[in-house]
């Protein structure tokens, strides 16, 4: 199954959930947010929601800024 | 007696000086960016020394694959209120959903409203930052936006709920000072909700003059992160700051209106 993060094309079986891809890629659960074609995704359902073949999604971390 | 009073008065109101934000207080009125500074580690000495109990972050879309530092671990303290910023957002669409992200990511419903399409002089949308202020505040979040020096707008924005209004002294990281100085007083003299000087404060002169022309908070960066010795510019700061609202609180005297002087000696009595 293909979609995209950040614009970039990834690749993971079929069923994957947000989880599956925070997990495949390290990303911590504190100071990360993460969208699905625009609906804001709440680390509380990471594990449910299944991501479909050409999602658009965006994952953003804390970084320093004013 | 009356100067007893007053001196008594004085102390009371010094020791009880705290700024209210949304039902949150806080001591200190100096609040601290964290962009540009050399290190973490640097960083996290500058906000200790600054003694700031509100910093402001970004967002930046991660690179998958590139292991990233952990900027949070140190700024996340239990005394600081986090302050996450909508920077790069274009309009108040976007703005709405940065801030959704930004809950989630940073654990709090406080946020920099920041809209500035515009990359050269980065001077807040204000259409798009009144439109974005209305929608947050209806979504439950502690808004301060970032805006120009603007009375009537800032009159606006408190209407529509926001918890502070944060107009520019100058463009974001010039250090050009309160070049909007006249705009901020009259900001200041009218406004319902605490004003927070933001952007283009450059020395701890500039923070200490926003301070005492009456401002509740100033909100500095560059300057700080950038100086040769960024913890002891914190420091500077911090103390520029106190002492521009103790001067506020104190009475600043008149000012003449011309070049002429006033004594404050006595003139005569003396030699004849």
């Amino acid at each position: 199954m293909r979609f995209k993060v950040n614009d970039e094309p990834v690749e993971l079986p079929e069923g994957s959930s947000i989880d599956d891809l925070a997990k495949a890629n390290n990303l911590p659960e504190k100071g990360v947010a993460i969208a699905v074609n625009n609906e804001m995704v709440p680390l509380s359902q990471w594990k449910g929601k299944v991501i479909a073949e050409g999602d658009d999604i965006i994952i953003i971390r804390a970084v320093c800024g004013g | 007696m009356d100067d007893v009073f007053s001196i008594v008065s004085f102390y009371f109101r010094k020791m009880n000086d705290k700024l209210i934000i949304a039902g949150k207080e806080f001591s200190s009125r100096l609040f601290l960016g964290t962009g540009k500074f050399s290190s973490n580690s640097v960083m996290e000495q500058a906000i200790t020394a600054s003694g700031t109990e509100m910093v402001t972050l970004a967002m930046k879309r991660v690179s998958l694959g590139n292991a990233e530092d952990d900027m949070l671990a140190h700024v996340a303290k239990p005394h600081i209120q986090l302050l996450p910023n909508t920077s790069g957002v274009r309009n108040a669409e976007e703005a709405v959903f940065a801030a959704k992200m930004a809950r989630e990511a940073f654990g709090t419903n406080w946020l920099k409203l920041e809209i500035h399409p515009d990359p050269r002089y980065l001077l807040p949308d204000p259409v798009e930052t009144l439109k974005a202020t209305e929608i947050l505040v209806k979504e439950g979040f502690v808004v301060l936006p970032y805006c120009q020096a603007d009375p009537v707008l800032c009159k606006r924005l408190a209407e529509a709920g926001a918890a502070t209004v944060m107009p520019l002294a100058a463009p974001i990281g010039s250090n050009r000072g309160l070049v909007t100085l006249d705009f901020l007083k009259a900001i200041i003299e009218e406004s319902s909700v605490p004003v927070v000087v933001d952007a283009g404060i450059g020395a701890p002169s500039h923070a200490a003059q926003a301070m005492e022309i009456g401002a509740s908070a100033v909100l500095v960066n560059t300057a700080i992160s950038v100086a040769a010795d960024p913890v002891a510019m914190a420091e500077a700061f911090k103390e520029a700051t106190a002492a521009g609202r103790k001067a506020y609180l104190a009475g600043l005297g008149a000012q003449s209106s011309d070049f002429s002087a006033v004594a404050s000696s006595p003139l005569t009595s003396f030699l004849n």
